[in-house]
């Protein structure tokens, strides 16, 4: 018989309106890696809310080593044994690791904390799973690796035995990801049990031992990794046929139409973070930015766009200086934005549909005359785009913004930039936290208007994405472009290596890498 | 749907508030159902006391759009009380020192406390877009500042017999005209309802159906989204304050040079704090400011009547409202508990 450690059978969830946990059961043997694989919104998050004691089933029971539990809270998933790293971090960004890690059980000495004890412990753990990290460093000193690693070490300092990991790949390089997957084989070499949530298939069929996938709250089924492969695994989680290639033929490009000449520009904590940036984009081309988070992407993103100050050097768009124009004068002069941050940037969320797809040009004919909003012609063009683009809402054009799933904001977002008849579109993650559906169809977009002569800065954290879409690839380190080439004729790996800081004919980034991904680099 | 359940999370906030009134009352010993009888007697049994009601509701309605306006743009004014001595200050100056035929008497001081109380709100407006000051230290400051201004400025120019008020105003500069105050048997009921009316219909006009508004809420919804809009968030929220003591300015024309006869020093007008709550409980909507308004202009001219008829202390009418506004500042637990309902009979259908 299998030696199950924790046990979800049966488990039902209904919120109004959705059963989100269809009668779901999944299984997790001692020692094993097992990956829970779903589209956004299929259940995954529900389920682990569950077992972490976040949300109580409607119905269904949960072992724990063959005994039925009630996880009432996480502090009971926690005394069970049960840890789990958040997609975002929940950490204190100026106290140190050590007191991160105590925070809610502070050893005492009297009354005062002992740290001098804990940190001797999260050493000793740090040691036994590899994970390299100081106990005495702060929060905001670590990249954004050793943070999840500090995420970990709490799990572990709280004798966790089933670890669950929300989507851990998304914030880190290449290098980082492999370092990860190394503590993740540690972490079952010392009898550890692993649930991965993810909805990367290569890095589900790179390190789990089994998969189980969901669909639209019901489980598909469960397979063993080895005996499948990637697209088998993607046709279970959609339910068709996915194509992975972009349909892309080779393209002429064009003439220089953004042009970007020695900029420097401040980050929000006065640091310089794009320094003495140059870069071309051409009509009818995709040009790739491939770089580690935090690399000075949105500050560059942000100066084009004209929501960020420029220092000095200079932007040009269509030949005319830029540099200093607003946002709206450059959206005027044909520039569209994708921002990263759909939430933040993209969408009023507390904006119907319609008010959030005229964003931009509400003061322009036919959405406006005289000062005051037609909201015939606001409708109409909400219903038209959302009809093209696929945007699906509860209550159509009037549905508030807020309260559309994250795929059907983007495209909306994504639909609403194209619509402006871009010359030049920054697009920035433009699938980020998508499902594979929607994958496909925005790239479909970008490529179709590369394809109409049109210029695209996809800006981008995912390598496959980057390498897949774009006609040349620029490499950004500590806020210059460390190279530009051909995604054609170098690997994923020479890319990775590229964004750690190491030049490649470009203009010559820091030599010092920092943090887990310069280990790469030493190696 | 969101008109449906703000008129519901307010109604839930008004009775809540209501039946703590009552408990309040029973617990002194008094009956709570003569208490309201008389409460709401007090503020609509006659003509007359239908007048003063409105005369209240009339300021408060003027207050609550200045901070509805504000806090649409996601900014949180308190400085009503300040731009209404403002506005009061300039209607009365004026109405004490010239000598004009009524109807341009009225449109100039109407025009002047609307540009005055328009400025003691732009200054706080300014300061926080151009040097991020927050508009809650700068609006309390500026509050004290007219509240001084108008403590140094009636004594020593405006004064006739006492030292604590200023001359009467006369009635070419009053906006209480006699028909109106006849057609209310005598009630201090003024031409600044008109005033109140248009400034609901051109607030509701603006907030819902113009591109100013489109920006200004956008700002209030989201700087960040509304600065990727190419919105000037700065200039939006200077302007916003601007318009927003616009209107409380106006409010201070009504109450210093209609409702009153004259203007006081050493007091800051309480209808600049009850705006907050006239807002809050209107759920920031115009026509949720009127009804919160004219309810509350009912609680307040009626709690004199009942502490005459009962005995039971004025202070419990000022307790009701201020009870109401704990609920209606919860009023998120009111919105669950509608979506909650909603959801329950959706499903049983």
């Amino acid at each position: 018989m299998d030696d199950y450690i924790v046990e979800m059978l049966n488990i039902t969830k209904r919120f109004p309106g959705i059963l989100a946990n269809d009668d779901i059961s999944i299984r997790l043997r001692k020692g094993e890696i097992h990956a829970l694989l779903g589209e956004n919104g299929a259940g995954k998050s529900t389920l682990m809310s569950i077992l972490f004691g976040l949300y109580k089933p409607d119905s269904g029971v949960i072992r724990l080593r063959g005994a039925e539990v009630h996880v009432a809270n996480p502090n009971v998933a926690g005394e069970l044994g049960i840890g789990m790293v958040h997609q975002h971090f929940k950490l204190v960004q100026n106290f140190t690791v050590t007191e991160n890690i105590v925070l809610g059980l502070e050893p005492m000495k009297g009354l005062v904390v002992d740290l001098r004890s804990a940190a001797e412990r999260i050493e000793k753990l740090s040691k036994t799973y590899g994970l390299n990290v100081d106990p005495w460093a702060r929060i905001e000193d670590i990249t954004v690796g050793m943070q999840q690693r500090v995420e970990i070490l709490k799990m572990l300092y709280r004798n966790a035995e089933v670890l669950i990991f929300d989507e851990p790949t998304g914030v880190l390089t290449p290098q980082e990801i492999d370092d990860l997957m190394a503590i993740m084989r540690n972490l079952i070499a010392e009898g550890k049990s692993i649930l991965l949530i993810t909805h990367k298939l290569k890095e589900i069929k790179a390190i789990a031992d089994r998969c189980t996938v969901i669909r639209r709250g019901k489980v598909v089924g469960t397979v063993n990794v080895a005996d499948t492969d990637e697209a088998a695994m993607a046709e279970m989680m959609v339910g068709r046929a996915v194509s992975f290639t972009v349909d892309k033929k080779p393209r002429e490009p064009g003439g220089v139409v953004l042009e970007v000449e020695g900029l420097n520009v401040l980050s929000s904590r006065k640091a310089l973070a794009v320094k003495d940036l140059s870069l071309e984009l051409r009509y009818g081309e995709i040009l790739g930015l491939a770089g580690v988070d935090g690399n000075g992407q949105t500050e560059l993103v942000e100066a084009l766009t004209g929501l960020r100050k420029v220092q000095s050097g200079t932007v040009r768009l269509k030949g005319v200086d830029v540099t200093r124009a607003s946002v709206r004068a450059r959206i005027a002069s044909g520039m569209a934005h994708i921002p990263e941050d759909r939430q933040r940037r993209g969408l009023v969320l507390d904006y119907s549909m319609e008010d959030n797809l005229v964003l931009e040009v509400y003061g322009e004919r036919p959405y406006s005359r005289g000062g005051f909003l037609d909201r015939k012609a606001i409708r109409s063009h909400a219903e038209k785009l959302m009809e093209d683009f696929d945007v699906r809402s509860g209550e159509g054009a009037v549905e508030v913004a807020r309260a559309l799933s994250g795929g059907n904001q983007q495209k909306a977002i994504v639909g609403r930039e194209i619509d402006h008849d871009p010359d030049v579109l920054v697009a920035v993650q433009p699938t980020r936290g998508l499902d594979v559906g929607s994958i496909e169809y925005i790239h479909k977009r970008l490529v179709e208007q590369r394809d109409r002569g049109k210029a695209v800065l996809l800006v981008s954290l995912e390598l496959d994405e980057i390498m897949d879409l774009s006609d040349r690839v620029a490499v950004i380190s500590h806020g210059s472009i460390v190279g530009v080439v051909d995604p054609a004729a170098v690997t994923e790996a020479d890319i990775g290596l590229m964004m750690t800081g190491v030049g490649r004919g470009g203009s010559g980034g820091p030599e010092v890498a920092r943090g887990s991904a310069g280990k790469g680099v030493e190696k | 749907m969101k008109g449906l359940r703000d008129l519901f999370t307010a109604l839930a906030a008004v009775i809540l508030g209501l039946l703590a009134g009552a408990a309040l009352m029973w617990a002194i010993g008094a009956n709570p159902v003569e208490g309201f009888s008389y409460l709401f007697r007090g503020g609509l049994m006659n003509v007359e006391r239908i007048g003063n009601t409105l005369a209240t509701a009339t300021t408060l309605t003027l207050t609550g759009l200045a901070m509805a306006f504000a806090f649409r743009t996601g900014l949180f004014s308190i400085g009503a009380s300040g731009q209404m001595l403002m506005g009061g200050l300039v209607a009365t100056v004026i109405g004490l020192s010239l000598h004009l035929p009524k109807w341009e008497m009225l449109a100039l001081i109407l025009l002047a406390s609307m540009i005055a109380g328009a400025v003691w709100g732009f200054i706080p407006g300014y300061l926080k877009a151009r040097f991020n000051v927050h508009e809650v230290v700068s609006t309390i400051m500026l509050n004290w500042v007219a509240y001084w201004i108008v403590y140094y400025t009636i004594p020593a120019h405006f004064k006739a017999n006492l030292e604590t008020e200023s001359a009467r105003i006369p009635d070419y500069a009053s906006l209480k005209v006699a028909w109106l105050t006849d057609l209310f048997h005598g009630s201090f009921i003024n031409l600044g309802v008109f005033v109140a009316i248009v400034c609901v219909v051109i607030t509701a006009v603006v907030l819902n159906r113009s591109v100013l508004g489109y920006e200004l809420k956008a700002v209030g919804f989201s700087k960040t989204a509304a600065e990727f809009a190419g919105i000037d968030v700065e200039k939006s929220m200077a302007l916003s304050l601007g318009i927003s003591g616009a209107l409380a300015g106006l409010a201070g024309a009504t109450f210093y040079v209609g409702y009153a006869v004259n203007m006081q020093v050493g007091v800051m007008p309480s209808q600049g704090m009850d705006a907050i709550a006239v807002a809050l409980l209107g759920a920031n909507s115009p026509i949720g400011v009127v009804l919160a308004a004219l309810f509350f202009g009912v609680l307040h001219s009626g709690k004199g009547f009942m502490n005459a008829m009962t005995g039971i202390p004025p202070e419990i009418g000022d307790t009701i409202i201020a009870i109401i506004i704990y609920f209606a500042a919860t009023s998120v637990l009111f919105t669950r508990l509608f979506d909650g309902l909603r959801a329950k009979l959706r499903r049983q259908h």
